[in-house]
Parts: structure tokens; sequence; C-alpha cells
């Protein structure tokens, strides 16, 4: 009996397999693919025009030990971190919050979050820059309201760029915590305070570990692509803030240095990885909660 | 010092427009077993979860050891509950969440492995202190909770409905085992059920609850033999509820029964009183002269016991029921009954809303 089961759930994954063989080509040509060339183009020589040259180096890595770079990744991982901070103030209560609203409720909320996904997201941002300009809207509020007397001029500074990682990286946060704390049996606290925990004590001690997977997940979708995310640098910060996302963009238009952009792709790469193992082992699951 | 350690004044509570508890007063005594009886909806977990604190109500006052506690939150009475639904917490293991209750209190570590493995055995679980609670079958984790609960030594320990999710055999087994408990700990337990085998197995007293009333507070014995109201008689036990007219009042009192004169128990209503009388199945006796008439309508059989169903002139229906399945009846025949007036109580009939 027991073998026969056995046996139709053999015959069954071969047939899965096969349906899922499209699936490993595209993931072989188009992720794999560009990704081992990426690898190799890191350890190729600059050509002097444009492209690369076939010959073997260790170049490009040694090049991003100079102060230059080395203060780039510096910058790119404080301000990674710096934004994912206080996307975790901001979005933790937020996604805790909403999960505790009827499904009425719920199916609002999640329609104002969904919603500005429908703009593009270069769009929003030009957006931002007529908050921040010099006598934007954010200085003619603060002035009308005689909160300040003079133009803050909050372009194309370090603040603004951050408040653009967070609107555009929040969402994922709000999300992650939502989907863990949804599945968060609330009689749990009642125990909790009914065994003598405060308020405090409970979500401390029950309430924070069990959507753990939930925040730490909604950190890896948010810090790891802000580092990444130049563009938005690039608009909010003007030329002050480059990331590395900025650098590798830099070096593979206008620098005509391919080897190099890979080689820091590489290293970019390496970091998430590290962080991506990091979540596995404590949150101890390889879904990313909130993604689907 | 109060010989109750619990007393519920006026307790009314109403959620979006339902009165869910309309007023209930009552006191438990120190080391009693008593037990909230009613079937869903009649505000027996509204009134446990007043009791625990998760619900503070509208009006009334709740007093424990003779402090008024209706203001305080739960973390701050001395009362422990068992969920229904266990609410053990899945990231910790068997004896931590045992010992959470010590460690918010903050007592010594080793203190608290102590008194852990003292309940662990307690409860028969020693060898389950590493496990998580989803490795343990329903049993294991209904004693878990039981165990995470007494180890804080409440003064009242609530129950929700424990065994509601265990199969007949393990509840059957519990039960006994709830009941040695509470009597070696000595602690007061608050219990909620809705089978009404359990209330009569297990408690010192039932509280039968409809509709956020009592309907009757008493020993086990009372309510079933008893039964002051008609809803009483037939939740506890299965009764026939018979509409009668007072004949003869006093010690040697009758009613009218679908036309024959039947003895009742004592009653000083005058004659002529429209009453109901409650009388259990297996108490209605068949077949004897000068009984009130009637036609059997159905017979059935189960669970051991013949079901006779009889029809009155009236349309009232009266039930019967009889061990093995020999009995000389069958559908459409007339047949008389009648009863022992010890085996007859007059009950209140609500007002049909």
């Amino acid at each position: 009996m027991r073998k026969k089961h056995q046996n139709r759930l053999g015959q069954q994954s071969g047939a899965q397999a096969l349906l899922l063989l499209p699936i490993y080509a595209v993931a072989l040509i188009f992720v794999l693919g560009p990704l081992l060339y990426m690898i190799y183009l890191s350890f190729m020589s600059r050509a002097q025009v444009w492209g690369f040259v076939n010959e073997f180096t260790l170049d490009n890595y040694a090049q991003m030990l100079e102060p230059m770079y080395l203060s780039t990744f510096a910058a790119s991982l404080k301000l990674a971190l710096t934004s994912t901070v206080l996307i975790i103030l901001i979005g933790y209560p937020f996604g805790y919050f909403m999960a505790r609203l009827s499904a009425d409720w719920k199916r609002r909320m999640m329609l104002l979050i969904m919603l500005p996904f429908w703009t593009s997201s270069l769009i929003r941002l030009y957006g931002w820059i007529i908050v921040f300009r010099s006598n934007g809207t954010l200085d003619q509020l603060l002035m009308g309201l005689r909160i300040t007397d003079r133009p803050l001029k909050l372009l194309y500074t370090y603040p603004a760029v951050v408040v653009g990682m967070i609107y555009a990286l929040l969402p994922f946060m709000i999300l992650a915590v939502y989907s863990s704390a949804e599945k968060m049996d609330w009689s749990l606290l009642d125990a909790a305070r009914d065994l003598g925990a405060g308020r405090i004590k409970a979500f401390f001690s029950i309430t924070l570990p069990l959507t753990m997977p939930g925040l730490l997940s909604g950190v890896i979708l948010t810090f790891i692509p802000s580092m990444g995310l130049f563009f938005i640098a690039d608009i909010l910060g003007g030329n002050k803030i480059v990331l590395v996302g900025s650098l590798i963009q830099e070096f593979l238009t206008k620098g005509r240095n391919l080897p190099l952009a890979a080689a820091m792709s590489v290293v970019l790469m390496l970091i998430t990885t590290v962080l991506l193992s990091l979540y596995r082992r404590i949150a101890k699951t390889r879904e990313l909660e909130g993604l689907i | 010092m109060e010989n109750y350690i619990l007393k519920l004044e006026n307790v009314s509570k109403t959620f979006e427009n339902t009165n869910v508890l309309k007023g209930i007063s009552m006191e438990v005594a120190r080391g009693e077993f008593i037990t909230f009886l009613g079937p869903s909806g009649c505000g027996k977990t509204t009134t446990l979860r007043i009791i625990a604190g998760l619900l503070t109500p509208d009006s009334g006052r709740v007093i424990l050891d003779g402090e008024d506690v209706t203001a305080l939150p739960p973390e701050k009475r001395n009362v422990n509950t068992v969920f229904q639904s266990y609410a053990l917490f899945p990231h910790m293991t068997v004896a931590a969440n045992v010992g959470y209750g010590l460690k918010v209190k903050k007592v010594a570590k080793n203190e608290i492995a102590q008194r852990v493995e003292e309940m662990l055995s307690l409860v028969q679980l020693s060898n389950y202190a590493n496990r998580r609670p989803d490795e343990l079958s329903g049993g294991q984790q209904q004693r878990v909770a039981i165990a995470r609960a007494l180890i804080n030594r409440p003064r009242v320990l609530l129950l929700d409905e424990p065994l509601g999710a265990l199969d007949l055999q393990l509840r059957r087994q519990m039960q006994l085992e709830l009941s040695r408990l509470q009597k070696k700990l000595g602690i007061t337990f608050i219990y909620i059920t809705h089978d009404q085998e359990e209330a009569i197995n297990m408690s010192d007293r039932i509280v039968v609850m409809k509709d956020g009333r009592f309907q009757q507070i008493g020993t086990p014995d009372q309510v079933y033999n008893q039964p002051r109201t008609a809803f009483v008689a037939q939740f506890v036990g299965n009764a026939n509820i018979i509409d009668a007219v007072v004949r003869k009042s006093g010690e040697q009192a009758t009613a009218m029964v679908g036309g024959a004169e039947l003895p009742i128990c004592a009653t000083q209503l005058p004659p002529g009183s429209r009453i109901s009388l409650a009388c259990r199945t297996e108490n209605i006796l068949l077949g004897c002269p000068g009984g009130a008439s009637a036609v059997v309508r159905e017979k059935s059989f189960a669970g051991g016991l013949l079901r006779i169903e009889l029809a009155m002139e009236n349309g009232v229906s009266v039930v019967a029921t009889r061990h093995g399945i020999n009995f000389d009846a069958e559908p459409g025949q007339a047949l008389t009954f009648d009863w022992d007036k010890e085996n007859v109580v007059i009950v209140e009939k609500e007002e049909q809303r």
C-alpha cells in the first residue's frame, strides 16, 4: 500500500520535473548565464576604448580597496542602514496594526499601499523634487505655518535621499511584517497577559519573536535594494551622494570600465548573499515572508 | 477573611448592541469546583474573560479574595486561565512555556527550574520538557496548558472548555485527572463546558446559563433532580416539559394532564393555576390504568435505550425511554402514561419570544 503510494509520488515528481524544465532553461539562460559572465568579466582587464581584453587580472578587486571606493561602499552601507532602521521603525508598527484591523479595513489599507505602484517609480521620485526643492511644497507649507522663516533647501541633501529610500521601500517592510503578524494567534497575547506579563513584556517575549521572520524578511527586502537604488540618490541627492550603484552605473557608461563595474557588482552580490544566509540561519526558513 | 474567593456583583456586558451578560451575581467558595454550563453564545466565555481581566464589564464588580479587581489588568490578578485552544507559545519549549509565568515575575532561575520540574511530573510530562508544543499530542498539549497555569499557584484557575478538542476516551480520562488534580491542590476551579456529563461528573456546583442569565445554581444533584426552569430540565438530561393545570394543592397535590388527573409534587399553588411539569424520560410509566391517554407516535432504538414517543390529544408529545428493545407497542396504538409524584417537578417556563 505504502510502496504503491510512494511509486505514484515518484512518477508525479518525474512529470513535475519535466514541466519545470522550461523554468530551469529560462533561469539558466537569463540568470545563471549573465551571472557567470559577470564573474568572468570581473577578472578581465580593461580595454583602452570600449569593452575588455581577455587577460586575467585581480586588479579590479585590488582597485576597490582604494580609499575612494572603500568610502563609497561605506557610504552605501551607512545609507542602507539608516534607511532600514527608519523603515523598521515606521513599517513594523504599521504592518502590525494593519494585521489587527477588520477584514474590510485590511483590504482598504492594502489598496492604499499598492496604489503608488501603478505609477512609474521614476515619476513618483520627480514628485519628491517638487516637494523638496527650494521654495517647493514643503518649504511653502512650513513657512506658511510659520514653523520656519526661510526655505530649508532640502533637495540634494542626505535627508532627502533617506526620505526617498523610505518612500520607495517602506511597502515591502509593511507587507512582510503584515503577513507575519496576520498569521499570529492573538490568543497567545491573552495567554501571556493572563500569566502575568504586561503589554510591553508580552510584546517582546511573544509578538516580536513570532513576527521575527517577517521583520527579517522586510530587512532583506529593504536593505539590499537600498544599496543599489542609485537613481534615488542621483535624483534626490544630486551628485553629492555617490553610492555603489551610482559607481557601477558610472563605470558601465561614462567610465567605460566594464571589468571594474563587474567586480563591484560581484562584491555587492557577496554582501547580499551573506545577509541572506544570515536570514536563513535566524529565521530558519528559505522563503521570504511577504513576497508571496 | 471572607469565605468566598470570588464574588460577581451584577456584572453585565454588551457587545455591539447584544446584551451578552445581563447582570449576573454569584459567589464562589474557596477550593470549590464550579462549572458554567450552557449552550454556545450563553455568555459563559464572556464571564470567564471578565474574571480573568481580559474583558472589562460595562457595569458590576468582580471581587477576588475580598479585593475589588474590576479595573485591574489581567497581569495584576492572581488568576490563570487554561484556554480553549491551549494558546501554548509555539516558539518555546514545554519547560519554557510552563516557566513563563514565573519568569515574567522574575522568580530566581533555579527556583523556576525546580518548580517547572515538579509541575511537569505532576502532569506526567517530565520527559517532554525540551519538546516544542507542536511535537506533542492534543492531550499532552492540554496538560502543558494546565501546568503552565497551575505553576503560578493562582487563587482561581479558569478553564475554558479545556477538553473540547479531545476525543471521547481521552476526555473521560482527563475529567478524572482534572478532578484529582483539583482535590490534591485545593485550588478553586471555574470550569466552562457545554457538556452536561462533564459538568455532572466533575463539579461541586453547576451554574446553568442561558442568554446571559443564570438559570440555576446548584449541586449536580439539585440541578438534575430539582431543575428550576424548563430550560435546565431539558439541557441537563432530557426531560419532558408538560403543561398542566393544578387540581388539588398541598401535600397530596394533583394536576390535570391531558384529561387525566395525575399526582404531582407538593405545591401551594391554588387549583386552576397553569403550570409546567418536568419529568425525565426514564421516569415516565407506560400502560398504567388511570394514566393520561395518548397515542404512540414513534419507536426508535439508540444508545442502548428504546425511545417511545407519545402524542397527547392536545398535540403535546411525551417521550419515555426503556432499556432493551422489548416493548409491546406499535405506532398508532393507544397507550396511557403515568408517573410517581416524586419524579415530577414544577418548573418555570420562559415566555415565548
